[in-house]
């Protein structure tokens, strides 16, 4: 392979991967506090839409991002009510906000536009590249690190931060330990409820930037179904990276040069039909699922939050 | 300064006739009212939109006197598959498998039935070409097919370990494209002017319409023979489920999986069963899409009835009878939904809308059956009133 179709797919695969690296280390916070929200994918499609009209009606492609992620979070809050205050099913809860999520989308996408019209096909404002000077013009990661929007950048901070957070802090320790034990950590004091909240919320406000990325960066504009179904990724790749924020962006870059490599194919035309193509995320999110599955040691030694997905009511304590 | 009330949920020792059926009902209108924010923001008058949706999802009493049932048929017609999926997802979710995938499972169950019309007649010439042989052998491919599709996740999870939530899910993704690769490629029509369809299925391969049927005549429209099925199966599931051993072990995994396999009862065993049974209903749902209405593979399968059926299942609360009911009227939503954009305008999107907010206040609504809220006036300095200080 030549250096210059490797450069070009990490280039892809970076800036495909990066609302991936975003929603998954947001789930990964509220799994590992024991919350389990499978409403990612509404999450990310509701901060996709809001943020774009946003961005679209202000003509500033920051204040999409903040919508979003204030979107993002006020749904991952109704999951937290729903869950924590009023015990529903974890499971079923996360579904409804996804189908919430996409209904809801849907809807806005067609009467937020210009004069309560539709959405679809405008063109509006996104980010731009930044090619930091010097670096972007490196061989093989210059294209793909260095020649990148502001978003793909504030991964180099969000990820080392997310990981030195949750394993080298106090409150990240305090969060693990309401995701392995809730009684046990309300025992000693450290609360349950806030963090489970807190953190719930900010899972939430990551989607949503995640899925502003989409509209404002990677496809520009909004189209219906926009997130393609990125959202379950997302809650596949949590399993992958093993609740460890710095393995997310080893998953997330495997299944955006997925994305890459597809792309390619189908511009250098292949006679592979397109959609034995578009089928093979979903058949690597399956394989990989397999793959972590069966390595029962990784799973014994960095497995998931024993607490996932148990309620915790202080006055039923078992 | 403290809030002046503590709110504390206590459980209801005994859940009253009313409180399970009130509690539900005022989810529903809790739901609407969240609708009814929405639109109001969207420039729509709350009232007379629910107004307008429900003419459009029933008709009107001046059309049923004129013997004009179009609206209550058209409602039928779309809550069909939502029986179907409903069911399947509830069976599933009855042994807590969480079975996201029945959009790809009627699916595959309606390419299999594409293929045993179009392709099995060329195939098999002697097979007499009647609806009494086409029918019967369309549902057994699409039951298999739906199977096949569900079994191969449940095989994953039980030998494997493998999170069937997304196992399902990425099935759905998979079954999909392939369907869409069909009929726009190998499958295509190659008389269809370059339209994305397969061929029209031979005659004796669809399933016939009300108006073709003695009594149910009565009816006409788009209403065929799939309803009937539906709703057969609905009762069938409800005898297996709830009067049979079978249904009983299914029922106790769900509720208490370490009691039941103490008690001998094979995880394994029931989850094949389960997924074969709910994998199968789901492709039958395909079926009956393509061969009571379009009598072709083309697009405009996969428009989420496999998410929506979650839906009626759980506001069924996994019950197969329930399920019909809550399946026609989520199907209202959407006939009601689709009339809005053609009277006033309104983007159809707002059923899903609805469909997602009923489901999530009947869910957190759910903590007021199981418990009461118990509020009790606090006052400042002195603890809790009528608690010993």
């Amino acid at each position: 392979m030549d250096l210059d179709l490797v450069t070009s797919i990490l280039a892809i695969a970076t800036f495909a991967g990066a609302s991936l690296v975003l929603a998954t280390i947001g789930e990964i916070f509220t799994e590992r506090v024991g919350i389990l929200n499978l409403g990612v994918e509404g999450m990310m499609i509701m901060g996709a839409v809001t943020g774009f009209a946003t961005a679209y009606r202000t003509n500033n492609v920051w204040l999409g991002v903040v919508v979003a992620g204030i979107v993002g979070g006020l749904m991952a809050l109704v999951h937290a009510f729903a869950t924590i205050t009023l015990r529903a099913d974890q499971i079923v809860s996360g579904l409804a906000i996804t189908l919430l999520g996409t209904g809801l989308a849907s809807f806005l996408g067609q009467v937020i536009g210009p004069d309560g019209g539709p959405l679809v096909g405008l063109t509006g404002p996104k980010f731009t590249k930044w090619p930091i000077p010097g670096l972007s013009s490196l061989p093989l990661v210059g294209e793909g690190f260095f020649n990148q929007d502001p978003i793909v950048y504030s991964l180099f901070v969000v990820v080392p931060v997310s990981w030195y957070f949750l394993y080298k802090t106090r409150p990240g320790l305090y969060l693990r330990a309401v995701g392995e034990s809730a009684s046990t950590s309300d025992a000693v004091g450290v609360s349950v409820f806030g963090r489970r909240y807190g953190y719930t919320v900010l899972g939430g406000v990551m989607a949503g930037v995640a899925g502003s990325h989409l509209s404002l960066s990677y496809t520009p504009g909004w189209t219906e179904n926009l997130t393609g179904g990125r959202g379950w990724i997302v809650i596949a790749l949590v399993i992958f990276a093993t609740w460890n924020p710095a393995r997310a962006v080893v998953g997330a870059l495997l299944f955006g040069g997925v994305n890459a490599i597809q792309f390619r194919l189908q511009a250098e035309g292949t006679n592979l039909p397109a959609s034995i193509l578009n089928m093979s995320p979903y058949i690597l999110t399956v394989l990989v699922l397999i793959l972590i599955t069966r390595t029962d040691k990784l799973r014994q030694t960095i497995g998931a939050p024993a607490g996932l997905g148990i309620p915790y009511h202080r006055e039923e304590r078992e | 300064m403290s809030f002046p009330w503590k709110f504390e949920l206590e459980r209801r020792l005994e859940v009253s006739r009313w409180v399970s059926w009130g509690v539900p009902t005022l989810s529903v209108l809790a739901a609407f009212f969240f609708g009814g924010i929405i639109l109001s923001l969207a420039g729509a008058p709350p009232i007379e939109t629910y107004r307008a949706m429900a003419a459009g999802a029933f008709g009107s009493i001046s059309e049923w006197a004129d013997g004009n049932f179009f609206a209550v048929t058209e409602t039928l017609v779309r809550a069909t598959p939502l029986i179907f999926t409903g069911l399947a997802v509830a069976m599933a979710f009855r042994m807590l498998f969480w079975n996201i995938g029945t959009e790809g499972q009627l699916v595959m169950g309606a390419i299999a039935g594409t293929w045993v019309a179009i392709y099995l007649p060329d195939l098999l010439p002697w097979l007499p070409q009647t609806r009494w042989v086409y029918i019967p052998v369309g549902i057994i491919a699409a039951t298999i097919a739906g199977a096949f599709w569900a079994f191969i996740p449940a095989i994953m999870k039980v030998k494997l370990g493998v999170n069937e939530i997304i196992s399902t899910l990425m099935f759905n993704y998979i079954a999909i494209l392939l369907y869409q690769q069909l009929y726009t490629g190998p499958w295509k029509d190659p008389e269809g002017f370059g339209f994305p369809g397969s061929a029209q299925f031979p005659e004796f391969s669809w399933f016939p319409k009300f108006s073709e049927i003695p009594v149910l005549n009565v009816l006409s429209g788009r209403i065929h023979f799939g309803f009937i099925i539906a709703v057969v199966i609905a009762g069938v599931l409800w005898v297996v489920m709830d009067k049979t051993r079978r249904g009983y072990e299914v029922r106790l995994l769900g509720e208490n999986t370490n009691a039941a396999q103490y008690a001998g009862i094979s995880v394994i065993k029931n989850v094949l069963f389960v997924m074969i049974l709910s994998g199968g209903v789901a492709g039958i749902a395909g079926l009956s899409e393509v061969a009571g209405l379009g009598h072709r593979l083309q697009a405009g399968l996969d428009v989420g009835n496999g998410f929506t059926g979650i839906i009626v299942a759980w506001i069924a609360k996994l019950r197969p009878l329930s399920v019909v009911i809550v399946a026609i009227l989520m199907a209202a939503l959407f006939v009601g939904g689709d009339q809005l954009q053609i009277s006033l305008g309104l983007p159809s999107s707002i059923s899903s809308v609805l469909q997602g907010a009923i489901l999530l206040s009947v869910l957190s609504g759910d903590v007021f059956t199981r418990y009461r809220l118990k509020i009790t006036r606090v006052v400042v300095g002195a603890g809790v009133v009528g608690e010993e200080a």
